[in-house]
C-alpha cells in the first residue's frame, strides 16, 4: 500500500510539473507582456526596462529554472500588475468561485443520480423518455448559451433575479444554475445507463428469485455496483470545482478564479495565470487520487490488485 | 435415485405459454415469438427432471416460468398444490426460500462486491430463517456441505476458480433448504473435470436433502447422469418425455433419436449416426405442421400439414410424432 500511494504520489507531482512547464512555455510564446502591459506607444526603452525587470530579457530554459526553483521554495511570484502576491490574489479568489461551483456539484449530484436511477428503474415509461430528453437537452447546450438563455427568461423577461455581480445570495442563483443543468444531464444519463447495465446482470436476477424485496435488491446490489462509474464522473466534477467556473464567472460578471484567469491571460500576467493552473492541475490531480482509493472500496477486485 | 414415495407431485404446470415480442424489418413489424408454447410437465418431490433441447429451443424460459420469475401468458403453475402467487407479491417472495435457481455463469450470478459468506448467508437474512447469531455457523455449514473451506468465507467472488465459485452459488441455493432447485446449464461454463465434480456434488446434496430439481441442459451426457426422466424440447414445446435410461436406450422421436446419437461414444465408429442438418429454425417463423419437418429424415406429407400433439406411446412415456408406432392416430389430418 505504501509502495502504491508512494508511486502515485510521485506520478501527481510530475503531472503537475508537466502542466506547469506546459503553462510557462505557451505563455512566453504567445504574446510578450511588455507590449500588453505597457501598451504600444511605449519608447523600446521603457520596454527593455520591463524586460528587464521582470527577467524576461533572459533565455527561455534560464526563466523555466528559477521559475521552477522559487516554486519549490514557495514563492509563486508577484502580479505585474500591482506587485501583489500572485499567490494571495489567487487564494482571495477562491471562495467566490466555490460559492457558485460547490452549490452547483450538489445539485448535480442530488438532482442528476436519482433522476437517471428512478428512469432506469423505470425504463421505457413517460418518465424515462423525460429524463432522457431533458437530460440530452441540458448537456448540448453549451454554458454560454445556457447562461444568456436564464438571463434572457429570469432577469430581461421576468426580471426575478440579477444578471451579474455578486452582491446577494440571490445573484449566485443564475451562475449556479447555468453550471449545474450541463452536470445534471451527464449525470443522469451516466446513472441511468449504469443502472440499466447492473439491472441486467444476473446476480440481481438471482436476488429478486432468492425472495429479496425490490427496494433492498435496488439498495443493497444495484446501486452499489453501478457506483463505480458515477463515482468517476462525480470525481470529475470535483475536480472541475475551481477550473469549471470560467465561462459562467465571465457572463454573470463573478469575481472568482474563472475571471481572474481570463483578466490574467488577457494582459499577460504570467505569475497570476501560472499560479492559477498550477492549483487547477492540483485540484483535478488530488481528485483523481480520491476516486482511485474509493474504487478500491467499492470493487474488491482493484483492492487486490493495488495491494501488490 | 430413489423413486418419490409421495404421490401428489411437488410442481405442475398446465399448457403454460409465453409469447415474446420481437420487432423484424424496417419498420419494425412486431412479431410474436411463441418461446414457450403449451407445456405440460410434473416434478415429484425429490425427483430430478432433465430437460434438454438446442439453444432457442425455451428450455430457459421455461425454467424461469416454473419458478415464477418469468410469467406466464397462459396455463398455470402449481407448487405443493397451489397455484403460484403473482409475481412480486409478499406471497411469492416467501415462496423463493422454498426453490432456488442456479445459473450457468456463477461470476456473473455473484456480487463482486461481496463476500462469499455475506452471499450464502443472504437468503438466511431475506427469509429470516436463521438468528443473526447463528447465521456465521450455518454457513460455515453450507460451505464444507458444497465442498468449500469455511476459512474462504471472506473470500470475494474474483479470488476464487470457476468451479468454486459455482458451489457458493450452489450452496446460497440450498441455504434456504428448498424443496425445488432449477438448475440452467450449471456446469456448462466449467472444465469438463471439474463439471463432473459439481454434477456430482450436486447429486450427493440432491439425495441428502430430497430436492425435487429440473435439470436444464443441452449436454446429454451431464443430463443423463443426473435426470429420472428427460424432457426433450423443440422450439418451445416438449416433443419427447420419458424416463432417462428408456430415453437414452430407445429414443422414439426422430429429433430424440438425433440428439441421442451425437453423443460421442468412445470407441463407437461415428458411422451410422444420425447427424441432424440445418440450424433450428427461427421461433419467429415457425415452420407448418411439426416444427421439426425441415430437418427431418423421415417427414412425410402430414408432417407437414398437421402439428403432432403428445401422446402416450407407452408406460409413462410421451411423445409427439405421427410417425411413431404406437401413437394413436392423429384426430384430423
Amino acid at each position: 500500500m505504501l509502495r502504491f500511494a508512494s508511486i502515485r504520489l510521485l506520478r501527481a507531482i510530475i503531472t503537475i510539473l508537466a502542466v506547469v512547464t506546459f503553462a510557462f512555455v505557451v505563455l512566453r510564446m504567445s504574446g510578450d507582456p511588455a507590449q500588453v502591459m505597457l501598451g504600444p506607444d511605449v519608447p523600446q526603452e521603457s520596454v527593455d526596462a520591463f524586460r528587464k525587470a521582470w527577467g524576461l530579457d533572459q533565455p527561455l530554459w534560464i526563466q523555466y529554472l528559477a521559475y521552477i526553483k522559487s516554486i519549490f521554495s514557495g514563492d509563486f511570484g508577484v502580479s505585474m500588475r500591482d506587485k501583489a502576491s500572485a499567490m494571495q490574489l489567487v487564494i482571495d479568489r477562491i471562495p467566490a468561485t466555490l460559492q457558485l461551483t460547490i452549490p452547483a456539484l450538489f445539485l448535480k449530484v442530488v438532482i442528476g443520480i436519482p433522476a437517471g436511477v428512478y428512469a432506469a428503474l423505470h425504463r421505457q415509461s413517460a418518465v424515462d423518455r423525460g429524463v432522457i430528453l431533458a437530460a440530452i437537452f441540458g448537456f448540448t447546450i453549451p454554458s454560454f448559451v445556457m447562461g444568456l438563455l436564464l438571463v434572457l427568461i429570469f432577469s430581461i423577461t421576468l426580471g426575478l433575479l440579477p444578471s451579474g455581480g455578486q452582491d446577494t445570495w440571490q445573484h449566485g442563483i443564475l451562475p449556479t444554475l447555468t453550471m449545474s443543468i450541463g452536470g445534471i444531464g451527464i449525470l443522469a444519463r451516466f446513472s441511468r445507463s449504469a443502472m440499466i447495465e447492473v439491472m441486467g446482470q444476473p446476480y440481481i436476477r438471482t436476488a429478486s428469485a432468492k425472495g429479496m424485496a425490490w427496494q433492498d435488491v435496488v439498495w443493497r446490489h444495484a446501486l452499489p455496483n453501478a457506483a463505480v462509474p458515477i463515482v468517476t464522473i462525480v470525481g470529475f466534477m470535483v475536480g472541475s470545482l475551481i477550473a469549471g467556473a470560467v465561462v459562467v464567472e465571465s457572463i454573470f460578471s463573478w469575481p472568482g478564479i474563472g475571471r481572474l484567469l481570463v483578466v490574467s491571460v488577457t494582459n499577460r500576467d504570467l505569475a497570476v495565470v501560472q499560479c492559477i493552473l498550477l492549483i487547477i492541475a492540483a485540484t483535478m490531480v488530488v481528485s483523481n487520487l480520491i476516486v482511485d482509493l474509493l474504487y478500491g472500496w467499492l470493487d474488491p477486485r482493484l483492492r487486490a490488485q493495488n495491494a501488490h | 435415485m430413489t423413486a418419490p414415495s409421495v404421490n401428489a407431485p411437488l410442481i405442475e404446470a398446465k399448457e403454460l405459454v409465453r409469447t415474446y415480442e420481437v420487432r423484424q424489418g424496417m419498420f419494425g413489424k412486431v412479431t410474436p415469438v411463441r418461446a414457450v408454447d403449451g407445456i405440460n410437465l410434473t416434478v415429484m418431490p425429490g425427483e430430478t427432471l432433465g430437460v434438454v433441447g438446442e439453444s432457442g429451443s425455451g428450455k430457459s424460459t421455461l425454467g424461469r416460468m416454473l419458478l415464477g420469475i418469468d410469467p406466464s401468458q397462459e396455463g398455470e403453475t402449481f407448487f405443493e398444490g397451489k397455484p403460484m402467487p403473482k409475481l412480486g407479491t409478499p406471497e411469492w417472495r416467501a415462496l423463493r426460500a422454498k426453490m432456488q435457481l442456479v445459473y450457468q455463469d456463477p461470476l456473473a450470478a455473484l456480487d463482486r462486491r461481496l463476500t462469499i459468506a455475506e452471499q450464502i448467508g443472504e437468503p438466511l437474512a431475506i427469509h429470516k430463517l436463521v438468528p443473526k447469531e447463528h447465521r456465521a455457523a450455518r454457513v460455515a455449514e453450507l460451505m464444507v456441505a458444497v465442498g468449500l473451506r469455511p476459512d474462504q468465507a471472506d473470500r470475494y467472488p474474483h479470488e476464487l476458480s470457476g468451479g468454486q465459485r459455482q458451489r457458493v452459488v450452489i450452496a446460497r441455493a440450498l441455504a434456504s433448504r428448498p424443496k425445488l432447485l432449477v438448475c440452467d446449464e450449471p456446469v456448462s461454463a466449467l472444465d469438463v473435470s471439474i463439471q463432473a465434480q459439481v454434477v456430482n456434488m450436486l447429486r450427493d446434496l440432491q439425495e441428502k436433502n430430497r430436492i425435487a430439481m429440473v435439470f436444464i441442459s443441452h449436454d446429454l451426457k451431464v443430463v443423463r447422469n443426473m435426470a429420472d426422466r428427460v424432457a426433450v424440447m423443440y422450439l418451445g414445446r416438449i416433443v419427447e418425455e420419458a424416463s432417462s435410461d428408456v430415453i437414452f436406450s430407445a429414443p422414439l422421436h426422430p429429433y430424440t433419436k438425433a440428439l441421442v446419437s451425437s453423443v460421442p461414444v468412445p470407441g463407437k465408429p461415428l458411422k451410422g449416426r444420425m447427424i441432424l442438418q440445418g440450424e433450428p429454425p427461427n421461433p419467429a417463423n415457425r415452420p407448418s405442421g411439426c416444427a421439426f419437418h425441415p430437418r427431418c429424415p423421415l417427414a412425410t406429407d402430414i408432417c407437414r400439414t398437421s402439428v403432432p400433439q403428445l401422446r402416450q406411446v407407452g408406460d409413462g412415456r410421451t411423445a409427439a410424432c405421427h410417425l411413431v408406432a404406437g401413437a394413436d392416430q392423429p384426430v384430423a389430418a
